[in-house]
């Protein structure tokens, strides 16, 4: 069992771009959830929409780089006003389960044989990388050290989805400390107290949903530059995965998605490395090597369990800051 | 007022909350005679999303004639000078290990389809593969009826309509479930898809691999279930209402134990799709559509118990109390109803409606281990389009949903159907949020 490469291969996961691609979806659920109070279980249908709405201008239209970001953007902002115009006014479970079934629809559209032309059906697409390789500032060449050896392409995608991470940190971080941000607070605490004081819930519950789902359509573009578009990898799934990493850093944080991202990858490459370690070691002979990845899984359904029970404001959270109360 | 489980009472540990889900995986294990069916071979049905799982390459896919798999079709895969032909197993499924990474061609041969089935598009039956950041690329060769079989379209729609009503009606059973648990408890219970699975599952088990007949394994499925059902609320359920959890939080324990049994069920049950052998196969024509025995049972089946939840809704002491409960916890309790033992019975009641469901649906599609999981959201869908809460109306959204998806394929390509099911959902909570039979209350 080689516990070195074990550990190297865990703790470049650390800062992978799948990470900051995690820790941003985890930003945007935060924006919804901990902060406004909206159960948006369509974090997935957003990564996809902007996973292809940055793809497909750039493959189908040759259109440049900073077209596929706008086309992005644009796209979430309109898959969020769909969303939040017949939800927003009714009860929080609706949002969740309009936007679980939304996101289920992004995905079939996409997979759908007849739009194989456009999207690539469920092979997905790739090939498009080369744009985003050409803009990059690094020269040629190996930077880094041990775990953290990158070349100047992989560095580039992560200082790409990591920038991005701190600059929607920080702007979540200022717009919560703005009167914008002490509004939205007040409607995750009580929509009614904040509606009488003359302010439009409504408005501001649409705005909280589209910043949410934006920063979701950067992560479904950081998710996909260093690799291929696979449709299948926006299922429900991913959804449930984000909030476990945004439970367990903390919700209504700034640094909780982002520990809870880092801690989330992190283990599950461990965990991995750990039991297929053990099987190759012969030390456990009764399950498989496929086995073993899916054990992971039933671990962080258990995690995902335990944490909401016994300490539903993660690490970082303070359980006033956080209410489950909708 | 924060929406909390009902009862808040002192403080009681939950630790018993993972043995209940834990229960189903030992009683799997047990049930399975631990001899898990290695998945290896087969493409992973559902990418997980952190990537790279396996360390071989293989291209391959799935050949179907509508829901059919096709048995014995070639598909060619060369490149790089690797050149080797996959051939379908029952389930439709090819596979090829390639090398490595690299540029692909994978050329269906038309000539092994069977009679009277063509590609959609003949032109086309070659693709380019590209393995590069994945490992598992999949490709896809439409086939259909093409000009050998004539339908007209009137037929064709009968027929759907009719494998959509006995869909509907399958459905109808697990979305009254979901319907129960919500209108007592006002929990979404994210984890129903896994015990249609668990039905399906158990019933494969005793039916199909042991051989058992169906007066027997049936039975056993309906039973199992039910425990599931004592366990969620007995084990985890109940002790949250006691610690107070809101019902947001429950709802998150919910999907955490969704992905755990889903991932318990993997582990022993294999990635591949199994179908489960009633020895029904015979086939009736009605009219111009022509069903096999089995869905007529399945029919019948769901039908006679739809029956009989309305009339233990109706008429009996404790389906009015649990009517009374839905209606109003506090005042159902206050007049002297048990609210606890109510919310016990519908949890096993649900589940063994879920678990007949699963079973039906296993005959009517075939077993595998996420499929409860692809039909929660039609469930859900149709538990909101009834109206939250109420069971008829869930029998109405269930119809509704089972028909519309299987009619939509006369117009639509068959794997958008869900979709359209989903569709309709949102329009329905635009124009009417109550849902078609649920009550006008304020739901904002």
């Amino acid at each position: 069992m080689d516990w070195g490469q074990i550990l190297n291969s865990a703790a470049g996961e650390l800062l992978s771009p799948v990470t900051a691609a995690y820790a941003l979806a985890a930003i945007g659920i935060s924006v919804h959830f901990g902060y406004a109070g909206l159960l948006n279980f369509g974090q997935a249908g957003f990564m996809a929409i902007g996973a292809y709405a940055f793809v497909v201008p750039i493959l189908s239209f040759d259109a440049p780089l900073w077209a596929g970001f706008l086309s992005a953007i644009v796209f979430s902002i309109i898959f969020a006003l769909l969303l939040g115009v017949p939800t927003l006014r009714l009860r929080a479970d609706y949002l969740a389960i309009v936007t679980i079934a939304s996101a289920e629809i992004v995905r079939y559209t996409v997979s759908t044989t007849a739009l194989t032309d456009v999207t690539g059906g469920a092979a997905g697409l790739s090939g498009f990388n080369s744009g985003f390789n050409a803009i990059n500032p690094f020269p040629s060449g190996t930077y880094g050290f041990g775990p953290f050896t990158y070349t100047e392409n992989q560095l580039w995608v992560r200082v790409f989805g990591w920038s991005l991470v701190i600059l929607a940190s920080v702007l979540v971080f200022l717009l919560m400390r703005s009167p914008w941000g002490r509004v939205v607070k007040g409607i995750r605490e009580d929509e009614d107290a904040v509606r009488s004081l003359g302010k439009n819930v409504y408005a501001f519950k649409m705005q909280a949903l589209i910043l949410g789902g934006v920063l979701g359509s950067l992560a479904g573009i950081v998710y996909v530059l260093p690799r291929a578009v696979q449709p299948a990898n926006y299922g429900t799934t991913l959804t449930f995965f984000i909030w476990t990493m945004l439970l367990l850093g903390g919700a209504a944080t700034v640094f909780g998605p982002i520990v809870g991202a880092m801690i989330f990858a992190t283990l599950l490459t461990l965990s991995d490395g750990i039991l297929r370690g053990l099987i190759s070691a012969d030390i456990i002979t009764f399950i498989s090597g496929t086995q073993a990845g899916q054990i992971r899984f039933m671990i962080i359904g258990a995690v995902l369990m335990a944490l909401v029970v016994f300490r539903p404001q993660g690490i970082f959270g303070n359980k006033k800051e956080l209410s489950f109360n909708v | 007022m924060p929406l909390m489980y009902r009862r808040a009472s002192p403080v009681v540990t939950t630790i018993a909350a993972t043995v209940a889900s834990m229960i189903m995986g030992i009683m799997l294990a047990v049930l399975m005679g631990l001899s898990p069916a290695s998945a290896a071979t087969s493409p992973s049905p559902e990418p997980s999303p952190s990537g790279d799982f396996t360390s071989t390459f293989t291209i391959g896919g799935l050949i179907r004639d509508g829901d059919t798999p096709i048995e014995g079709v070639e598909v060619q895969v060369e490149g790089d000078g690797f050149d080797e032909v996959g051939v379908t197993g029952e389930d439709g499924r090819w596979t090829v290990p390639v090398p490595g990474p690299g540029a692909y061609t994978a050329t269906l041969l038309p000539d092994t389809l069977p009679e009277g089935i063509v590609p959609r598009d003949p032109e086309n039956i070659t693709r380019d593969v590209t393995l590069g950041t994945t490992n598992t690329v999949n490709v896809l060769f439409p086939t259909g009826e093409g000009t050998v079989v004539e339908n007209n379209i009137a037929d064709t729609i009968l027929t759907r309509f009719i494998y959509g009503l006995n869909f509907g009606l399958l459905l109808a059973l697990g979305a009254i479930g979901i319907s129960l648990i919500y209108g007592t408890t006002k929990l979404n219970n994210f984890a129903h898809g896994e015990m249609v699975t668990f039905g399906a599952v158990i019933f494969f088990f005793f039916g199909t691999v042991i051989g058992l007949p169906l007066y027997v394994s049936i039975p056993i499925a309906l039973a199992l279930s039910a425990f599931t059902g004592y366990a969620q609320d007995a084990w985890l359920h109940k002790p949250l209402r006691r610690r107070g959890v809101g019902l947001v939080q429950a709802m998150i324990v919910t999907i955490g134990l969704s992905i755990l049994a889903r991932y318990v069920i993997l582990f022993f049950l294999g990635g591949n799709i199994y179908t489960i052998d009633t020895g029904l196969t015979a086939t009736i024509d009605i009219g111009p559509a022509t069903i096999t025995v089995a869905s007529l049972v399945s029919m019948g089946v769901s039908i006679l118990m739809l029956i009989l939840v309305g009339l233990f809704l109706t008429r009996t002491r404790i389906g009015k109390a649990t009517r009374a409960v839905s209606d109003n916890a506090s005042l159902a309790a206050a007049s002297g109803i048990n609210v606890d033992r109510i919310i016990r019975i519908v949890w096993i009641l649900a589940a063994t409606l879920t678990g007949l469901s699963g079973i039906l649906y296993g005959v009517f599609r075939q077993v595998n281990w996420s499929m409860g999981f692809q039909i929660l959201l039609l469930l859900f869908a149709a538990v909101t389009l009834g109206g939250l809460g109420s069971a008829f109306g869930a029998l109405v959204g269930a119809l509704i949903i089972g028909v519309v998806t299987e009619v939509s394929t006369v117009w639509i390509p068959n794997d958008l159907r869900y979709a359209v099911a989903l569709i309709i959902l949102i329009l329905v909570l635009l124009v009417r949020p109550q849902g078609v039979l649920g009550r006008k209350e304020r739901v904002g």
